[in-house]
């Protein structure tokens, strides 16, 4: 189990050196996406004009508040609470977001499934899991909104923020095939008959 | 007790940003029992974690979690209070709407057809406002649940047969636990509802699954049946966040209602761990806001 701090964006070679129970910081900038944005860029045909290539996407839709245009906030939007969402409803995404946009690393809650897996596998990506419902620390490693694209699906813009000591995430799914809530779900499962057992059912 | 619609507008505002604010005692007291009887490292980490999200969200007055939620509202009347309706239901929605735009909140609200925001975190139908009624003289008592999606995404209703018996009710919260696995933010509160009609079930799961730590069916055997399902759906080690551990659920809670002969219905609506909820009691004293 190692660490890595990566200072983005990064390259296939790093993202393959990832195994699962690693954790990851990242450094640099983070692209924020979403259920709308993903279906406008996927199923819309929209077209973003950020380079995402080699970059981290996370599953978000933030609080922000309109502010004076400033070098601190060049967008006019500053973060009021950055959170993360639950990852599984935009698991079909995953595979056009790593082949259309070069998306490398994907950060979220509650895992993908196996059609993310294959991708990882495939093109060279991991997932990362942030702890779910820890927005409040999460802003903390939240130092601006450099940009955003697609506004008109507000909140559920494209967001670009640039962070300093985001994590430690855990690479919960990797390049390998590896994957904790695979490994996590079948356990469960195992222990279906147990807890059935338990209420009295045989 | 005459109780002025303003009055009202200012409570039901405070009582959304309160919401996602502060966690109630009984919730920050289940993190510190299940952070104590966690035998999983990982998990212990992670529930480390939401603890020091709970300390930091009080430190720099944010949010807990991104999700603003559904905004839901329940109005409970007691005995003696002079105000209308149709004001009281106007003002709330105009404290819900002001909240989102003074704070500023996201608006978590879209339309379901053409996904449109308003940008106000109200929509057709939304936000929910339940009435109640109480023997409570001149007391009006206003709570306030946002509720999360990756929760709520995970709700269900099975029309099981009288054949299937206790058996199938059980069962069902079990598989639903499984299926829901990290995508709920567990631990999470397992709120089940029991009989009455599908609608009624539905609505019952939802009031178990907001309803505080601690707190007991007041039916005895749904308060049996929450004890034995919370030792049982803690077996499975989905764990916090889905990672693996001992605290896949703070608690199951069970709320019953009377059904029909044919009928054995049964309903899962879960209460991720950011399980928050605000409260406001109006009398003749002022207003003390509460959980």
């Amino acid at each position: 189990m190692a660490h890595y701090t990566f200072t983005m964006p990064v390259s296939e070679a790093q993202v393959r050196a990832l195994r699962v129970n690693d954790t990851v910081s990242i450094e640099g900038t983070l692209f924020g996406i979403r259920d709308a944005n993903q279906i406008a860029l996927f199923d819309k045909g929209r077209t973003t004009r950020f380079d995402m290539r080699g970059h981290a996407a996370i599953h978000t839709a933030p609080n922000v508040r309109r502010v004076d245009k400033s070098a601190g906030h060049p967008t006019g939007y500053a973060p009021v609470c950055v959170g993360t969402t639950t990852s599984a409803r935009m698991e079909r995404f995953t595979r056009p977001l790593m082949e259309q946009l070069g998306v490398r690393l994907i950060i979220g809650k509650g895992g993908l499934g196996k059609a993310s897996a294959e991708a990882f596998a495939s093109l060279g990506g991991a997932y990362l899991a942030i702890i779910g419902g820890t927005a409040a620390l999460e802003t903390t490693w939240v130092e601006a909104i450099e940009d955003v694209d697609l506004d008109d699906l507000h909140p559920e813009s494209l967001w670009k923020f640039r962070v300093h000591g985001f994590g430690p995430l855990l690479v919960a799914m990797d390049s390998h095939g590896g994957s904790l809530y695979e490994v996590v779900d079948a356990e469960a499962r195992g222990r279906r008959a147990q807890a059935l057992a338990k209420l009295g059912i045989p | 007790m005459k109780v002025d619609p303003q009055q009202v507008e200012e409570i039901a505002r405070e009582l959304y940003i309160r919401a996602l604010k502060i966690l109630p005692p009984d919730v920050k007291e289940g993190f510190a029992r299940l952070a104590g009887s966690e035998t999983d490292g990982t998990a212990r980490q992670v529930l480390d974690t939401m603890i020091r999200n709970i300390r930091i969200a009080e430190e720099t007055e944010n949010m807990l979690c991104q999700d603003t939620g559904i905004p839901i509202y329940k109005v409970t009347i007691g005995r003696g209070v002079a105000i209308e309706g149709a004001d009281l239901q106007r003002a709330i929605r105009r404290g819900c709407e002001r909240a989102t735009r003074e704070h500023p909140l996201r608006s978590s609200v879209v339309h379901p057809i053409t996904r449109r925001n308003e940008q106000t975190s109200c929509g057709p139908g939304i936000p929910p406002i339940h009435f109640e009624y109480s023997d409570e003289p001149e007391s009006l008592v206003i709570e306030m649940v946002p509720k999360g999606s990756g929760s709520e995404n995970n709700s269900w209703l099975k029309m099981a047969f009288p054949a299937d018996g206790v058996n199938a009710i059980k069962t069902f919260v079990v598989d639903c636990v499984l299926e829901a696995g990290g995508k709920t933010c567990p631990p999470t509160i397992v709120g089940v509802g029991i009989g009455g009609t599908s609608d009624l079930c539905v609505a019952l799961a939802k009031k178990a699954a907001t309803r505080a730590l601690g707190t007991e069916c007041e039916d005895p055997e749904g308060a049996a049946l929450e004890r034995a399902l919370g030792e049982a759906v803690n077996m499975l080690g989905v764990g916090p966040q889905g990672l693996g551990g001992d605290s896949t659920a703070f608690a199951v809670h069970v709320e019953v209602a009377a059904t029909h002969i044919t009928l054995n219905p049964v309903a899962v609506n879960m209460q991720c761990h950011s399980a928050r909820r605000a409260s406001a009691a109006i009398s003749p004293a002022g207003v003390s806001y509460g959980f």
